[in-house]
């Protein structure tokens, strides 16, 4: 800008800058109205948790690291991540399936959706912990023809297997709604892009619209996951050993089931909040590209702040 | 540039394209030689795109006949039978086909760099190795040799599109498709665009360019078809068609656009 530029002389002159506005801000007095009752409501609530010797705090502490509960913790842990891991694979194959041209493979997949997400994933869960009751053998060979290889359904059908099966065939009807958001979410113009290279449908899906349906994918996926760990407490149903069967194990002896079910909502609080975080940098990761420039981790943003503090 | 004895590159008869009821094609005869810059240029739904994109197949057309370098484009003629190309088969003719979009169409999820080895790693098996040296030659070639690390999100339009010209090059086509690539662009940007089109020219490559920018067309190109109403309403040399058309449709067009 040339020297003379009036909207840019005084501030490269510099003696010459404005007096920086310092005003009265406006009260928020109905912030501090609200914010008292709340802290009275708080108070309350804390005095009636620590006093009230019906809630048993040494109870919860004592059995906060038992190796019962651990156990539960573990094994709900293993659940969650086999689940999901079933879920969303075969969610993704689904979603692929029913936007296919094939006729064939997207009702199979249409089909699969209406059933697994029309039926209470309780029921379905019940109904795979009884299966070896109704199958005489489990067989792969030619079908109607000899097999190659048998087995007792119920060597094969453990409850893990089970509860597995239960949990993670319901997921995949969820997962392939929101894996097929994901992938209609990316813009046509990539899929031309990608062909008029010359890459081929499945090539196109793999590198192109995937990655970039993950953006859309993982938000939903974050939440599927947290619900799941909670989902899994209805194995307590199949007589399961994860946390809430846990906890119901001990309080179903000692009858201390509100401590105990206070111990187990510690252990999925932390949980899900492990959860949260990851999601958090998940989402972060495939951001890139998307975004210029990306957004600051909570770290990042307390650094600065600290940073800023000890300027002013 | 044409050399009478070889085979023209593109060669459409009677191209007839539907879009439902809508016939967007209506007859479409043309000829398009070895190392020319044939511009199309008309009013929007002209069918100018549409008949660019059936050159690739990207489009399937519903009547007439269209050959790139001598083979049917989507079909195998076997006696008076037409038996349609595998998939596999149309991506492979894909691959000797460039194509620049519009709205560039980069890989948001790919760097620059990555956008352009892409094909040349994943559809032709090449080595990375090689492909980069090859892919970093081309960014280098329109202008981009320090934008190789940035995502399409950190470019401007003018960079972008010219990312995309380098990644069809990658792919080392004989034949190049435009489909207005400059439409998108802050008139600022239009130019470095341009620039890098004129000296893919300048080397040989032939190219198919649907544009509206008649300075490039008068300039670079060799022929240049008006098309209005899915039909060719002139062809000629661009400056004659330019400075001197025939019909009032290219008059009354080009009197609004130049």
């Amino acid at each position: 800008m040339a020297d003379g530029d009036p909207v840019f002389a005084g501030s490269t002159a510099g003696g010459t800058n404005p007096e920086v506005i310092e005003a009265i801000p406006v009260r928020h007095r109905g912030r501090w109205v609200a914010a008292a009752i709340i802290l009275v409501l708080i108070a309350q609530l804390i005095h009636w948790l620590v006093t009230d010797s019906a809630l048993e705090w040494d109870v919860v502490w004592h059995y906060l690291f038992s190796d019962q509960i651990l156990t539960g913790v573990v094994n709900t842990i293993k659940l969650t991540i086999i689940a999901m891991i079933i879920g969303v694979a075969l969610g993704v194959v689904l979603a692929v399936m029913r936007l296919s041209k094939n006729p064939i493979v997207s009702g199979v997949s249409w089909v699969y959706i209406w059933f697994f997400r029309g039926t209470p994933v309780l029921v379905q869960l019940i109904f795979w912990y009884n299966l070896p009751t109704v199958l005489r053998s489990i067989s792969l060979g030619v079908p109607f023809g000899p097999s190659w290889f048998a087995h007792d359904p119920k060597d094969l059908i453990t409850t893990l297997v089970a509860v597995c099966l239960g949990l993670g065939l319901n997921e995949a009807a969820y997962m392939a709604e929101i894996a097929r958001a994901g992938i209609l979410s990316v813009s046509e113009g990539q899929v031309e892009a990608a062909s008029a290279l010359g890459m081929t449908r499945l090539q196109s899906m793999r590198r192109i619209v995937l990655p970039q349906a993950m953006r859309v994918i993982i938000p939903p996926t974050g939440n599927e996951t947290i619900s799941m760990l909670k989902t899994t407490s209805l194995a307590v149903f199949v007589s399961y050993n994860e946390l809430l069967g846990a906890a119901t194990n001990i309080y179903s002896r000692t009858y201390q089931t509100i401590p105990l079910l206070i111990t187990a909502s510690i252990w999925y609080l932390f949980l899900t909040s492990i959860l949260t975080v990851g999601q958090y940098y998940l989402e972060r990761y495939y951001a890139r590209g998307a975004q210029r420039e990306l957004p600051p981790t909570p770290m990042q943003k307390l650094r600065w702040r600290l940073g800023r503090k000890e300027w002013s | 540039m044409t050399l009478g004895s070889r085979e023209p590159m593109v060669k459409a008869e009677k191209v007839h394209k539907r879009f439902g009821r809508v016939e967007v094609l209506q007859g479409i005869d043309l000829q398009v030689e070895v190392g020319q810059v044939f511009c199309l240029i008309g009013p929007s739904g002209s069918g100018k795109s549409t008949f660019l994109r059936c050159i690739n197949h990207l489009e399937k057309v519903n009547a007439g006949r269209l050959w790139v370098d001598g083979e049917l484009v989507g079909y195998r003629q076997s006696g008076d039978k037409l038996y349609e190309l595998r998939d596999r088969e149309v991506c492979q003719k894909r691959q000797e086909i460039g194509m620049v979009f519009q709205h560039f169409n980069l890989f948001p999820n790919m760097t620059a760099l990555g956008n352009v080895m892409e094909a040349p790693v994943r559809v032709k098996k090449e080595s990375k190795a090689a492909v980069r040296e090859r892919a970093l030659a081309l960014l280098d070639r329109v202008g981009l040799g320090d934008k190789c690390d940035n995502y399409p999100a950190q470019l401007s339009g003018g960079q972008q599109q010219r990312v995309a010209i380098a990644r069809a090059l990658a792919m080392q086509p004989k034949l190049m498709l435009f489909d207005e690539p400059t439409s998108a662009l802050d008139p600022e940007l239009v130019g470095e665009v341009l620039d890098v089109m004129r000296g893919l020219a300048e080397e040989g490559m032939t190219m198919i360019v649907v544009t509206h920018e008649m300075g490039f067309a008068r300039e670079a190109g060799d022929a240049l078809v008006f098309m209005d109403g899915g039909v060719v309403v002139e062809a000629g040399h661009p400056r004659e068609v330019i400075t001197n058309p025939q019909h009032d449709r290219t008059k009354s067009f080009l009197s609004k656009v130049l």
